[in-house]
C-alpha cells in the first residue's frame, strides 16, 4: 500500500499556525466577518486549525446597513451550517443615537462609520484580538502591516512604532486596554485566495459571479443602482449590465466590473489576466493616496 | 503554487526600487491603476522616469521623505512560481529591519552599484545574510549601462565579494552574480543584448529555477506543540491531539519519539490535517499529532525523534541583534520566546560588539544599543531544548521581549 504523504501548502500552514497562536495568546479573540471572500477563507482556515473541535471564537459582523442582501443571506447560512456563534453590531444604532453623523451627497458612504461601531463592540465584549482578512498585497499601507498589529484604546495604528516580527515568532503581549488585530492571510494575494476557494470548493455569495444588474457609471466606476442608499443624479443613466464584484464592501463604495465569469474556474482565469488591481474597484480608496493609512490610524480595520 | 520568499536591501541610490519596479512591470504584476498612479506622481515630482519606489513606499512619511522606513512586502508571480519580496532599507540605522526581512526569507538579493563596487552597505548585507544563514545569495551588479557593460568591472566586483566570503564561516552558502541594468531591463526579465560575455541566466529566470530542496534546510525534525486539541464532544470524547508546525524534517506514523522536557517516550499514532489522516507530514506543515501513550504534553513542549535529542540547558550563548531604543544591559531581565516556548531570561555577560564598519569587535562592552550586533551569554529559569542556529534555524533562534513595554527588543541566534 502506498504511503499517504501530506503536501506542504506554505501559506495555508502559516495561516493555521497564526490561528493557533491567537487562541493560546489571547483570552477573547473574535473573527471579523464581512461575508466577503477573504473572511470566508478565514473561516475555513480556522476550521482546519482546530478540527475536530469547533472554531473556539465567535464571528463579529459590523453591519453598515448598506450590505448587498446576498452577502447577509450567505452569512446567515454559513453560520447555521457550521454551527458558529455570530455577533452583529449595527452602524445604524450609532447614527440613531447621534454618536456618529452620516455622510450626505454624491459620495456618501458608511465605510468610515464602521470604525466607531467596531471600537464599541471591542469594548462591549472586551475582545483582545480581532482576526481580519486584510492582505498586504491589497494596498501599500497594508503592505507594512504586521501579522499581530497592536492597537491602543482608540484602536489607533502606530505605524512608525511597530514590533519587528522575526521568523514564526509572534509577540502578542499587550497591556490592559490595548488589543491586537491579527491578519492570518497577510501573505496571500488575491489570486491565492481565489485559487484556495476553488481548491476547497468553498461557497461564496452569488454577487462574486457574473449576473445581470441595474447599474450606472460615474468617474469610470460601475455603481449599483439602489434608491435607498446609493446617491444618483437623474442624468446618470441606468443600464442593465452583466457584471460581477471582485471585492465586496458596501453597495455605496464597491464598484462592479464587467465580466462574464460565471464559475469559480472562470473567476480564477479572469484574475490571472487582470490588469486592474482589486482595490481599484474600491471607491473609498480612491479618495486620496493616503486614504487607507489615515483610516487605519483612526482604528479602521 | 510554490512560494519563494526573497529579501532585498539597499538604498534608493542603488536602484533597488527600480529593480523591484522592473520585476513587477516586466512580469505584468503592476496593474494599470497602480501604474497610472506612479506615472502621475512621477510627473508631479518632475521626474522624467517612472519612480517605482512610489509603489513600495506605503507610508505617508516614507513618501514625504523619499525614503523607505519599514520592511515592505511586495508580491508578484509568474506561471512558474509566486514570489514575496521583503524589502528593507540598507543603511546602518535599519539593520534591525534587514535582519527582520532576512529572517523570513529563503533567498537574498544584494544590489551593488557597478560604478561604486563593494561599499560598507554591501558588507553589511553580506554579513547579515551570513548571520542568518541565507543559503542562496544573488549579487545583482546594477547600473552596468553606466560602466559601458564592462566585463572587467563585473569581474572585479565578483572578486571583492569572494574576498568577503573567505572571511565567512558559512561554507554551504551559494553566491551567484548577475550583471543587470534595472533602468533598461537588461538581464532582469529579458536577456541583455549588450553583454554577450555573460552566459548566465536573467535574474527572474534564476529565481524561478531555484530548487526548493537546496534552499530549505534539511535537518532534524522538531515539532513544537502550540496547543492541545480536545473537542469534548460525544463523538470525540477522548480525542486529544497536539497541534503544531513541523520544522526541519518529516514525521511519520510509527516514529518512536521523545517529549521534551519530560523525556517521556512514545510513538506517533496519527497525523491529521483537517479531516484527513496521513502517514507522513513534511517540514513546513501545520498538523495535529496523536501518540500511542497517554502522556502529559502541553504548550511549549517539543516532540522529537528518539535518537535526535537537542541540547537541553538553562545556559546559552548567542549572537544578538538589538532592536530597541533602550539598550541591552548586563544582568537585565527579559522574557525569552523560543518558538512557542516562553521563559524568563537574564543577561549574564555581554561579551563582544561588532563594529559597525565590520573592521573587528569590541571586547567587554557595557551596553548593546539599537541596531548593534553582539555576543551575549544568558541564563533562563526553565531548561530550553535548542539546537545551534547553524544546525537548525527554527530551533536555534529566539526573541527577547521587554516585560515593561511588551516590545520585541532583540533577536538571538544560538551558538
Amino acid at each position: 500500500m502506498s504511503k499517504k504523504i501530506l503536501e506542504v501548502n506554505a501559506l495555508e500552514s502559516e495561516a493555521i499556525y497564526i490561528f493557533r497562536e491567537v487562541v493560546v495568546q489571547f483570552e477573547r479573540p473574535v473573527l471579523l466577518f464581512s461575508g466577503g471572500k477573504d473572511s470566508i477563507t478565514l473561516v475555513r482556515l480556522a476550521q482546519k486549525a482546530f478540527y475536530p473541535a469547533k472554531i473556539p471564537f465567535p464571528l463579529l459582523h459590523i453591519d453598515t446597513g448598506h450590505n448587498f442582501p446576498e452577502t447577509i443571506e450567505f452569512r446567515d447560512k454559513l453560520v447555521r451550517d457550521l454551527g458558529l456563534e455570530l455577533i452583529v453590531r449595527k452602524v445604524q444604532d450609532n447614527i440613531d443615537n447621534g454618536k456618529v453623523k452620516e455622510e450626505k451627497g454624491r459620495y456618501a458612504s458608511r465605510n468610515i462609520l464602521q470604525t466607531e461601531t467596531l471600537l464599541d463592540a471591542i469594548e462591549e465584549f472586551d475582545f483582545d484580538a480581532c482576526i481580519g482578512g486584510a492582505r498586504r498585497d491589497e494596498e501599500k499601507a497594508r503592505a507594512k502591516e504586521r501579522i499581530f498589529s497592536v492597537r491602543d484604546d482608540f484602536g489607533q495604528w502606530d505605524e512608525k512604532n511597530q514590533r519587528p516580527e522575526l521568523f514564526d515568532m509572534l509577540n502578542g503581549r499587550i497591556e490592559l486596554g490595548q488589543n491586537v488585530r491579527v491578519f492570518p492571510i497577510s501573505n496571500w494575494t488575491e489570486l491565492d485566495v481565489w485559487s484556495y476557494i476553488k481548491k476547497e470548493q468553498l461557497e461564496i455569495p452569488s454577487i462574486y459571479f457574473a449576473h445581470k444588474r441595474k447599474t450606472f457609471v460615474r468617474d469610470g466606476f460601475i455603481w449599483s443602482v439602489n434608491d435607498e442608499f446609493v446617491y444618483r443624479d437623474e442624468y446618470e443613466e441606468i443600464i442593465e449590465r452583466i457584471v460581477r464584484f471582485r471585492t465586496v464592501g458596501d453597495m455605496s463604495c464597491t464598484a462592479a466590473v464587467i465580466s462574464d465569469a460565471s464559475t469559480i474556474e472562470k473567476v480564477v482565469e479572469e484574475i490571472k489576466d487582470s490588469s486592474i488591481s482589486e482595490r481599484g474597484a474600491r471607491i473609498d480608496d480612491s479618495r486620496s493616496e493616503a486614504a487607507m493609512e489615515k483610516r487605519k490610524q483612526q482604528g479602521y480595520f | 503554487m510554490e512560494v519563494l520568499k526573497i529579501a532585498t536591501a539597499g538604498s534608493v541610490d542603488d536602484g533597488k526600487s527600480t529593480l523591484i519596479g522592473r520585476l513587477l512591470y516586466d512580469t505584468k504584476s503592476l496593474t494599470m491603476d497602480k501604474l497610472k498612479a506612479i506615472e502621475e506622481k512621477s510627473k508631479q515630482r518632475g521626474f522624467d522616469y517612472l519612480d517605482f519606489s512610489l509603489a513600495t513606499d506605503g507610508l505617508i512619511a516614507e513618501r514625504e521623505q523619499g525614503i523607505t522606513i519599514d520592511v515592505a512586502h511586495i508580491y508578484f508571480s509568474t506561471p512558474a512560481k509566486s514570489f514575496i519580496i521583503a524589502d528593507s532599507p540598507g543603511h546602518v540605522e535599519y539593520t534591525r529591519n534587514m535582519v527582520t526581512g532576512a529572517s523570513n526569507s529563503q533567498v537574498s538579493i544584494i544590489l551593488v552599484d557597478a560604478r561604486n563596487g563593494v561599499v560598507e552597505q554591501t558588507c553589511r548585507h553580506f554579513f547579515i545574510n551570513n548571520l542568518l544563514k541565507i543559503k542562496e545569495v544573488i549579487v545583482a551588479v546594477n547600473k552596468m549601462d553606466l560602466v559601458n557593460f564592462s566585463e572587467e568591472k563585473f569581474q572585479s566586483i565578483k572578486n571583492e565579494i569572494y574576498y568577503l566570503a573567505t572571511k565567512s564561516d558559512f561554507e554551504s552558502q551559494k553566491i551567484t552574480f548577475i550583471p543587470i541594468s534595472a533602468l533598461n531591463g537588461d538581464n532582469v526579465v529579458k536577456k541583455s543584448t549588450e553583454m554577450s560575455w555573460y552566459q548566465g541566466e536573467t535574474l527572474l529566470h534564476y529565481l524561478e529555477n531555484i530548487d526548493p530542496t537546496q534552499i530549505n534546510e534539511n535537518t532534524k525534525a522538531r515539532f513544537p506543540v502550540q496547543t492541545v486539541i480536545r473537542p469534548k464532544t460525544a463523538e470525540y470524547h477522548d480525542f486529544r491531539a497536539y497541534a503544531g508546525k513541523i520544522y526541519g524534517d518529516s514525521f511519520s506514523i510509527g516514529d518512536p519519539i521523545l517529549v521534551l522536557p519530560s523525556l517521556t517516550k512514545s510513538t506517533i499514532k496519527n497525523i491529521y490535517f483537517f479531516d484527513q489522516e496521513f502517514d507522513t507530514a513534511l517540514s513546513g506543515s501545520s498538523v495535529s499529532i496523536t501518540l500511542t501513550d497517554d502522556v502529559n504534553v502541553s504548550r511549549g513542549d517539543m516532540i522529537v525523534k528518539i535518537d535526535e535529542i537537542p541540547t537541553i540547558s538553562k545556559d546559552l550563548e548567542a549572537t544578538i541583534c538589538w532592536m530597541d531604543k533602550e539598550p541591552l544591559q548586563n544582568s537585565q531581565k527579559y522574557l525569552l520566546k523560543h518558538g512557542v516556548n516562553d521563559v524568563q531570561a537574564k543577561i549574564t555577560h555581554l561579551s563582544t560588539i561588532l563594529k559597525t564598519d565590520f573592521s573587528g569587535i569590541e571586547e567587554n562592552p557595557t551596553v548593546l544599543t539599537l541596531n548593534q550586533i553582539g555576543d551575549i551569554q544568558l541564563k533562563v529559569n526553565k531548561p530550553l531544548f535548542f539546537d545551534t542556529y547553524k544546525k537548525h534555524k527554527y530551533n536555534g533562534a529566539f526573541i527577547l521581549i521587554n516585560p515593561k513595554t511588551n516590545n520585541t527588543v532583540g533577536v538571538g541566534f544560538i551558538k
